[in-house]
């Protein structure tokens, strides 16, 4: 069976990536910005299967898991922040998070 | 014109479109759920690339756990929906998304570049998918970082009791 070209692989995950950096770059709510940072991150993963798939090669997928791990981790440690935000000042809206802003 | 071929266009399109609802969506209870159809859909990519263990991995930590608690932690903060954005916001928007179509263009120019990589699905990726080989290699090759991330995972769980516990006096 003929198989898709690897570059459109590639072209499908830049188009993702680009999707979460504008996520991030555009929305006030904390949340919104943690799922744009997951959807970067699966965009990577996406192009680290290709690459393993179309060289042979098991550490790409090796490391997607690893990916994977930072990124609950980040998840965890994030939302643990946003909860703490909420707490002491009732908001999850980056751009109301000023206090160190001089 | 092959199956993969119409199964990779339909996973690709609604993978982008949830994407593109994730991120413009005024509700973050409808941006999460689009997200772990988002994730559904790559669990689909990945079949078609014969990493079946992948896939099987991202529904179940994904869309089974990291988007539990991003859920959870919605309805724990019971938000409104985001209100209309200020003048400023809109300006950046507009940077934002004039940054993000001249990254595209510029990722786009350099996957087209004559490269060595193989055209075809390697001969060995169906047996590399496994979870078997996946495992053996795993514990083999990579088990020094395997350890390294078990102690990250520790660290992390500790870090988000010490931030979201209450002070008590």
């Amino acid at each position: 069976m003929q198989n898709v070209p690897l570059e459109f692989y590639l072209i499908v995950s830049a188009i993702l990536f680009t999707i979460g950096t504008i996520g991030v770059l555009t929305r006030r709510n904390a949340i919104v910005i943690f799922m744009s940072i997951e959807l970067m991150l699966n965009s990577v993963n996406l192009t680290f299967v290709a690459f393993s798939a179309f060289m042979g090669d098991v550490a790409g997928q090796i490391f997607v898991f690893f990916v994977m791990a930072i990124a609950a981790g980040e998840a965890t440690i994030g939302l643990a922040i946003v909860l703490a935000l909420f707490r002491n000042k009732q908001t999850v809206y980056v751009d109301e998070a000023n206090s160190l802003k001089w | 014109m092959s199956l993969l071929y119409f199964f990779f266009a339909i996973l690709s399109i609604l993978a982008i479109a949830s994407a593109i609802v994730t991120i413009a969506s005024q509700n973050p209870v409808r941006s999460a759920f689009a997200l772990i159809f988002h994730f559904f859909m790559l669990a689909g990519l990945y079949l078609t690339l014969n990493a079946q263990f992948v896939a099987a991995v991202q529904v179940l930590v994904y869309a089974g756990a990291i988007m539990v608690l991003v859920v959870f932690v919605i309805m724990l903060l019971n938000l409104s929906n985001e209100e209309q954005l200020s003048e400023r916001i809109n300006f950046r928007r507009a940077i934002a998304i004039i940054f993000g179509i001249v990254f595209t263009i510029q990722i786009a120019i350099s996957i087209f570049v004559p490269s060595t990589v193989n055209n075809n699905l390697h001969p060995k990726s169906v047996e590399i998918g496994t979870a078997q080989f996946i495992g053996k290699s795993l514990y083999s090759n990579y088990l020094v970082p395997f350890e390294i991330v078990g102690i990250l995972l520790i660290s992390a769980i500790i870090g988000a009791i010490v931030l979201a516990k209450r002070k008590i006096d």
